[in-house]
């Protein structure tokens, strides 16, 4: 197992792909702290596979003072964090900038990368005085291309890169490594809000259009991206930092 | 994650030193039944030698990655061998000394984009070819981190390795449909034969890594072995890095 002991704090946790992710890392040895809005679906993870393996918080990742206090519940649980996996973010409204208010362009933003910010700033001094660790924040194929309708979204995925090659700069001095993983369309709860969205707003079949422009032909698995997770938080991962790794069945290309 | 390549069969091409035997290595203590090909016979037979020590079973084939009867006769080989290709690693490849841009001679020129770009173009038709009688199969190109930045005085090389790139997204957007994944992975500088043999003052190259050394040929295969198992099923057309940091500078 490749993260024996290693502790894993992962926000978002109760989505598809953090639910997905939760499990691959305990399998591999991990002790997992579970974030999420609520704890609701989090608390039955931990019942699932056992609170001698991970354990839950609530908390709203674009409030500093909860996000340090999930740092700070996390070290005093764990003993530290080796992985953090900043996963936690919504899609908000689908429709055009013209037809969209600015109030979504703005929850989306402190949500998806105020949030991240805020992980970064009270995560990465914990692996500092640790010895280092490996951040891994959830960006999207939307973080690399335009999409039509999805414009709040599409900026803070976009954005999030930028603020992952800050932190890879300027934590490898420290023996931390930060990446994003990028999926494409997956198979998840957040996927079927963008579905409908498009539906209501008239903008199109999404899963059809998604489907047809990925050379899979297919949505992705949570698991799949929940490998690549596992992968960029691992030591078999040692020398990569400061990169996007898409998991999108080709969509990018 | 613990990689099992059990029973498949896994071409690895430029085998015989650096990234390629670290791959062969790799793949070997997965379990893998290994083909490697290079174009030096003493290099090759050591290499396979020490492999079979460990218990592979391992093809060594005298090969030149970018001659098209070399290509179909080891593609032959294998097929003879085997009976199928699994996994291809074409990892064979050169570079010419640093030298700006205007003193690269023609010659230079043609023997980088030969061995670079038309090798994995050549071994990709005939890996491609066979992964379709077979039903499927999954590629992992050499690419470099120079395949999306840049590094001085490396004009044809840093030309090829673009190209690399180029070649693995747009083949594997025509393949994807039936089950053959195309990917490449884009290392920083790790401490091989080829790139000691071209510079004086390793130490210089730490410098344009944000981890400030260099990558070690494990860590090459680690993502290799990523890409070639069932671990990236979502994932081809896909570029990944494994270069300390360096594409973020």
């Amino acid at each position: 197992m490749k993260l024996n002991n290693k502790v894993v704090l992962i926000t978002g946790a109760g989505g598809g792909i953090g639910q997905a992710s939760v499990r691959k890392f305990v399998s591999q040895g991990a002790k997992v702290m579970l974030a999420d809005i609520g704890t609701e679906v989090t608390q039955q993870l931990v019942n699932e596979l056992g609170s001698e393996h991970c354990a839950c918080i609530a908390v709203d990742v674009a409030e500093a003072d909860q996000v340090e206090n999930m740092v700070r519940a996390t070290v005093d649980r764990f003993g530290g964090i080796d992985v953090f996996v900043a996963n936690a973010g919504v899609e908000g409204k689908i429709g055009s900038i013209m037809d969209t208010d600015v109030s979504n362009l703005d929850k989306v933003l402190a949500v998806n990368v105020r949030g991240v910010w805020l992980g970064l700033h009270y995560v990465m001094p914990v692996m500092r005085d640790g010895g280092g660790g490996s951040i891994i924040i959830t960006s999207s194929g939307a973080g690399v291309k335009g999409s039509p309708n999805t414009a709040a979204y599409n900026t803070s995925k976009h954005a999030v890169i930028g603020l992952m090659r800050c932190a890879a700069l300027e934590s490898a001095q420290f023996g931390i490594r930060v990446n994003t993983v990028n999926p494409g369309a997956v198979e998840t709860r957040m996927m079927e809000s963008i579905e409908d969205g498009f539906a209501e707003a008239g903008a199109g079949d999404f899963r059809a259009m998604v489907e047809a422009v990925t050379p899979l032909g297919r949505y992705g698995q949570p698991e799949e991206i929940a490998n690549m997770m596992v992968f960029l938080g691992s030591d078999d991962s040692s020398y990569c930092t400061g990169s996007v790794y898409m998991v999108d069945g080709g969509n990018a290309t | 994650m613990t990689f099992d390549f059990k029973r498949q069969v896994v071409l690895i091409t430029g085998a015989a030193a650096g990234l390629g035997y670290a791959c062969a290595q790799a793949f070997a203590a997965a379990g893998a039944k290994l083909v490697i090909t290079d174009i030096s016979q003493e290099a090759l037979d050591k290499a396979v030698n020490d492999l079979e020590k460990g218990g592979t079973e391992v093809l060594g084939l005298l090969n030149d990655a970018s001659d098209s009867a070399d290509v179909s006769a080891m593609m032959t080989a294998i097929v003879a061998r085997f009976g199928r290709l699994d996994i291809a690693v074409n990892n064979a490849g050169t570079a010419t000394p640093l030298q700006e841009f205007h003193e690269v001679g023609e010659a230079e020129f043609d023997r980088v984009i030969t061995v670079n770009v038309k090798g994995v173009w050549l071994c990709m038709q005939a890996e491609i070819r066979q992964m379709l009688k077979q039903g499927g199969g999954r590629i992992v190109n050499m690419a470099s981190a120079t395949s999306r930045n840049t590094y001085p005085n490396a004009a044809p090389y840093v030309t090829s390795k673009f190209a690399v790139a180029g070649l693995t997204r747009t083949v594997a957007v025509d393949y994807a449909d039936r089950d053959i994944r195309i990917n490449a992975i884009c290392p920083g500088n790790v401490a091989t034969p080829l790139v000691v043999s071209l510079v004086e003052d390793l130490s210089v190259l730490s410098t344009r890594h944000a981890i400030k050394r260099l990558g070690t040929p494990e860590e090459v295969a680690n993502g290799v072995m990523f890409l070639a198992s069932d671990l990236s099923s979502f994932s081809t057309g896909s570029l990944l890095e494994v270069d300390g940091g360096w594409n973020a500078i």
